[in-house]
């Protein structure tokens, strides 16, 4: 006999969708299949399954080969190279639960480490905007029942959030949204022809980079104001038609992604994308929200900001939190080679960061926490595997639109195994040992 | 002379990368769904390449070998696009002009065909890069 086990929350992107269904054996120690989730939900809750898993942490060698060794002593090289290291930086967080993140923290005070998450290599500029000017936001339930304007501005959830237009965005029937998608217009801003931007009812194809001039070419459009007749590459009555469009809806929205954040302007193109909001407000109800990646990168930059005060980019080797981008941001410490012991948890820099960067992670003592085999535990020198958070074992997250849930365990981790939390929680009483800490 | 072409480059998600990642960055699945750049046709022609060769990218932060694969996402000439992984983050402008955050999209590379030269697995391309001793 099997047993169905119903809302069952996804870890995999900031949608945390909340309606799946796993199916495990009678014992729960087999996972054998998932409902409602996309295609990338469905590999994470399998993989979990692999026979070739790695369930043991191992040692990197000199000859280049791996040496199982045990969780115990993981733990003494985590500790040891944390609190012998002057300037450490932890790093990650995003795929794991807010209560390893807290520990995590307190790790982080006792070794007087930097500290940061994800959000470094994906909305970090996006939270510097929202410190200069403020995001007047909503959730995404008032998305679902209210939003008969949607822009997606340099995003593209039909592939990086596969289920948000469904359950959220586009296509579900609100409470004032009876119509599902026929209540909806859809405006894409995106230099390529998306999958998402197929969908809409006007694309803006804007050219690369240019987003800032055609976020402000929008205000100008808003007042009636003179616009050149090309603004990045789109002619003015199209952008004339997108601010009328917009006008006449009763709530709207922007989502906005790593089109706007990654490219040159950084956060001042999120800064004119909230004043845009702003200035839309003047003629209707209008929110803004980024489109987060990981599914708990929302819940890292609140337990950073409620133990720290800043969202990301933490540095605490003076004994006391400083918040600088630029200075105490990971790729920033990594490049000018700054850091001397890396310690990376629920993410993967070696894949994702410049490879400058990952060059900095692999001359320095290392240790890689995480349940599959990465580019980053490729080059650290300690790979301690864990249980998968949301799969393994629960845990507090935050979905996109800062609305915290609680993840689920479906199954049981391979025999052993630790999860994020409990090897952390060694290491920490470990650290406080060596540092001579209560 | 070898024939090559100037783009734009940017990276970002594509649901295929998304499957290769939480089905195992070591498997050749991951090569298949991130080492690759997209172009446009129009972009092919100007290079004199067919489809699905091997072809070197090289921008002033490095170089990586990828396989040329026509768009499904455009026409979008002049732009290539390399789905985010250790493939596009070989060339990508690491500068972060004091925000923290890389220049991931907007980087100028040339495209050259390689035809011989082999795409190398994620992990191994960094191990590579990062020259890591491996068995």
């Amino acid at each position: 006999m099997t047993k169905t086990i119903t809302d069952v929350i996804c870890p995999f992107c900031g949608t945390l969708c909340d309606d799946l269904e796993v199916v495990v054996s009678d014992d729960g120690k087999k996972l054998l299949e998932v409902y409602n989730s996309c295609v990338i939900g469905t590999e994470k809750f399998l993989h979990s399954q692999a026979p070739d898993r790695v369930t043991r942490p191992r040692m990197h060698q000199e000859d280049g080969s791996w040496k199982e060794v045990s969780y115990d002593e993981a733990v003494e090289y985590s500790a040891q190279m944390l609190a012998k290291a002057k300037k450490p930086l932890m790093f990650g967080w995003s795929s794991t639960n807010c209560e390893a993140q807290s520990v995590g923290n307190e790790i982080a005070e006792i070794s007087k480490s930097c500290c940061d998450n994800t959000a470094a290599t994906c909305h970090g500029t996006t939270l510097i905007a929202v410190q200069d000017i403020g995001l007047p936001s909503c959730t995404l339930g008032e998305v679902k029942n209210r939003a008969d304007r949607i822009i997606f501005w340099g995003c593209n959830p039909a592939h990086a959030h596969p289920r948000h237009m469904s359950r959220y965005s586009i296509f579900p029937r609100g409470f004032f949204t009876g119509k599902g998608q026929m209540s909806r217009k859809l405006v894409v801003v995106d230099p390529r022809v998306t999958d998402t931007a197929k969908m809409a009812d006007l694309h803006l194809q804007v050219e690369q980079g240019r987003d800032y001039e055609l976020l402000d070419a929008l205000r100008v459009a808003l007042k009636n104001e003179w616009l050149p007749d090309t603004v990045a590459g789109i002619p003015a009555e199209k952008i004339r038609e997108t601010a009328a469009m917009l006008k006449s809806g009763r709530f709207g929205i922007i989502f906005f992604g790593m089109g706007v954040t990654q490219s040159l302007s950084k956060n001042h193109n999120i800064d004119a994308a909230i004043a845009l909001t702003k200035d839309l407000n003047e003629h209707t109800k209008f929110s803004i929200m980024p489109m987060r990646g990981h599914y708990n990168v929302t819940g890292s930059g609140e337990v950073f900001a409620w133990q720290f005060g800043f969202p990301f980019s933490v540095d605490l080797t003076r004994g006391f939190a400083r918040y600088n981008p630029g200075d105490t941001s990971t790729i920033d410490l990594l490049t000018r080679g700054e850091i001397d012991a890396m310690f990376t948890i629920g993410s993967d820099p070696g894949a994702h960061f410049p490879i400058s960067a990952v060059k900095h992670i692999a001359a320095v003592p290392s240790v890689c926490v995480d349940p599959h085999l990465t580019p980053t535990t490729g080059v650290s020198k300690l790979h301690v595997p864990v249980a998968f958070n949301g799969v393994e074992t629960g845990g507090n997250c935050y979905r996109m639109d800062n609305v915290p849930i609680d993840c689920r365990k479906v199954v049981e981790p391979p025999e052993g195994m630790l999860t994020d939390e409990e090897f952390l929680t060694k290491v920490r009483d470990r650290l406080k040992q060596l540092k001579g800490v209560a | 002379m070898t024939k090559n072409i100037s783009l734009n480059l940017i990276s970002g998600r594509t649901i295929q990368q998304g499957v290769a990642i939480e089905g195992g960055k070591e498997k050749p699945l991951y090569r298949t769904a991130a080492g690759i750049i997209e172009m446009d046709e129009s972009d092919f022609k100007k290079l004199g390449a067919w489809k699905s060769t091997n072809v070197r990218v090289t921008s002033e932060y490095g170089s990586v070998i990828v396989k040329a694969v026509q768009t499904t996402q455009g026409p979008h000439p002049g732009l290539g696009f390399i789905p985010m992984g250790p493939w596009a983050n070989a060339i990508i402008n690491p500068n972060t002009y004091s925000t923290g955050m890389p220049t991931f999209k907007g980087v100028p590379v040339t495209v050259e065909v390689a035809m011989n030269e082999p795409i190398l697995l994620g992990i191994e391309l960094v191990q590579k890069l990062c020259g890591v001793k491996t068995e």
